[in-house]
């Protein structure tokens, strides 16, 4: 049976990697110094090392985000059972966040600055930050037998930590621009090394959550029934939040805070095929993917040369997109 | 296995707590291998709560064997392959919406699969054949969340049946069926047990109830009366448990509840 199902999966996943692909080759060409810079890099080095250093790197890892944050929010709507779920549920955002601004008041700088010591100090605080807000989470639901509680921690700890973040930058007000940079996201600094983490990261994230999503899929009908299907729920799960933790932490440590990404890359996939999670999440990646490089390369384009902070653009098309959602799912009566 | 047990699920001195209330008290059953038993009882008097209990997915206190194996000894893997447990639809599978039926029923054959391996034609001949059961099989490309609900429910019970499991636990299985699926469900009930399978049915359908070979009568968090489903003292009992507000007949060779 199954073949036309398979071969609209299969187009989906084709489609979604050949648009990703040419809106790569686009990027090249987006920047201040236009296509030019791209027709001359051949033979001008300038123009080669503006495309090879900068563009490339750039785009390549809006798409790496993009993807993380596309399989973290498949993974987090499927383990709490909530198609609203996102990947920032767990306090991830708001303890990367905090983390920044601690490392700004306490060293200074700017989030721009392109000192590679100062970016590496940033960036591993906002994974650091991001990671141990999800530890927080976790210690005070108890661990992850319990939906409702992960999800209260994750609301709580969300809370808790933005309003110190609050108090640090009313504290020391000077930050308050370079962390305003941070909390709106941008893909601007990323160069090949963070392109490099990012992948890295993605692939061990990809295979594990490939491998868990039949737990994802048992889940769906309901945990008893998971259970009575044999399968091991309590090491599963934790390693699903793992999973969430480390591909959050990674795309919001390079990129900063990308809203709608994760949200609503499983959304776009499911409204065009429906799949088991397996799929769902390789196609939700792959799709995170392109959204984020779509809207990284709008952003740079639409006041071309000055640019938009990505992290706006995705956040005024991911908001648009929920409410053609909500009005669609209105219209037929459903609930989301 | 040189002798077949004669008991296909024990309970000895089971209680539960649901919260900080306890709603069974101290319950010693067996229930038949090979036959079909239904438990029956008002609302609240702990007939779900059992189930789970006697399917290992409720932490309790006492003794439950399987085949005559204290169940805790069991690895969750074995179980799930020799127990198929269908819990009350509406209960939580709301988010599977998402899902094809064709992957929900091969959800079922979890159990059988190594992890992450295809499914194999065993697999695939098995979902068939349950989706074919609950005639579901006509939709197996349409999500879950396009069904109605009695179409629903014929989905989660073709993957309850896709185990193929020696023992079936169905908690309310007739939810939102129409009388003639409620009829295949009881043939299919019938054609399990002349396998040689065991059937334990939550029903609150008193005829479909009485259909069964035994019938275990609950109140209150415990059993109150465990016979043959023709046995007068078996319906007396069921008369008493319901406030003698109904009466059991019989009416062209089926035993049926009215009310009084």
């Amino acid at each position: 049976m199954h073949s036309a199902h398979l071969r609209r999966v299969l187009l989906l996943g084709a489609g979604l990697l050949v648009l990703g692909a040419a809106l790569l080759l686009f990027g090249l060409g987006i920047g201040s110094t236009g296509f030019q810079s791209l027709l001359s890099a051949r033979h001008d080095p300038v123009a080669l090392q503006i495309v090879w250093d900068i563009r490339l790197p750039r785009t390549l890892g809006a798409w790496l985000a993009g993807a993380l944050l596309g399989l973290a929010g498949a993974v987090a709507q499927g383990l709490f059972r909530n198609p609203l779920a996102d990947p920032y549920l767990l306090g991830s955002a708001s303890g990367a966040s905090l983390a920044v601004a601690l490392a700004l008041m306490l060293f200074g700088g700017s989030v721009t600055s392109t000192q590679w010591v100062m970016r590496l100090g940033l960036t591993g605080a906002a994974f650091v930050g991001a990671v141990a807000a999800v530890l927080l989470t976790l210690t005070l639901a108890r661990g992850v037998q319990q939906t409702l509680r992960l999800l209260l921690a994750g609301v709580i700890v969300g809370v808790v930590l933005g309003a110190a973040k609050d108090l640090i930058t009313i504290a020391s007000a000077d930050i308050l621009q370079a962390l305003q940079g941070f909390v709106l996201g941008s893909t601007g600094l990323v160069g090949w090394a963070a392109c490099a983490v990012m992948a890295a990261v993605g692939a061990v994230c990809l295979l594990l959550a490939w491998a868990l999503a039949p737990v994802l899929d048992g889940l769906a009908l309901g945990e008893a029934t998971a259970r009575s299907l044999g399968l091991p729920l309590g090491g599963m799960r934790a390693a699903l939040v793992a999973v969430l933790a480390l591909a959050t932490g990674a795309a919001v440590a390079q990129t900063g805070l990308i809203a709608f990404v994760g949200l609503a890359a499983p959304h776009l996939v499911r409204s065009v095929v429906k799949t088991t999670h397996a799929r769902l999440i390789v196609l939700s990646a792959l799709m995170g993917g392109l959204l984020l490089m779509a809207a990284d390369l709008l952003a740079r384009w639409l006041i071309a040369p000055q640019e938009l902070p990505v992290g706006v653009l995705t956040a005024v098309l991911g908001g648009s997109y929920l409410l053609w959602l909500m009005h669609r799912r209105g219209a037929k009566g459903g609930g989301l | 296995m040189s002798r077949t047990p004669s008991a296909a699920l024990e309970a000895h001195g089971l209680s539960a707590t649901l919260g900080s209330v306890e709603v069974l008290h101290g319950i010693d059953l067996a229930l038949a291998a090979g036959r079909w038993t239904s438990i029956v009882g008002p609302n609240g008097a702990g007939k779900s709560t059992l189930l789970k209990a006697l399917a290992g997915l409720l932490a309790h206190r006492g003794e439950v064997r399987l085949f005559g194996e204290a169940q805790a000894a069991v690895s969750a893997r074995v179980r799930a392959r020799r127990l198929s447990w269908l819990g009350q639809s509406g209960t939580g599978e709301g988010s599977a919406d998402d899902l094809m039926v064709y992957d929900v029923a091969m959800l079922g054959r979890l159990p059988h699969q190594r992890w992450l391996a295809a499914p194999s034609g065993a697999d695939r001949d098995a979902v068939e054949r349950a989706l074919r059961s609950t005639q579901a099989w006509d939709w197996r490309d349409r999500p879950l969340g396009q069904l109605s609900g009695g179409e629903r429910q014929r989905v989660l019970l073709a993957r309850a049946l896709a185990v193929e499991a020696e023992l079936l636990l169905m908690d309310e299985p007739l939810a939102n069926l129409d009388p003639p699926h409620q009829a295949d469900w009881m043939q299919t009930a019938r054609a399990l047990v002349a396998q040689g399978r065991t059937v334990v049915s939550v029903l609150h359908e008193l005829p479909m109830a009485l259909a069964a070979d035994e019938l275990v009568v609950m109140n209150r968090g415990r059993v109150v009366h465990h016979g043959a489903c023709a046995d007068p003292a078996t319906h007396a009992a069921l008369e008493q448990v319901f406030d003698h507000r109904i009466r059991v007949h019989r009416v062209a060779d089926q035993w049926i509840a009215l009310p009084l």
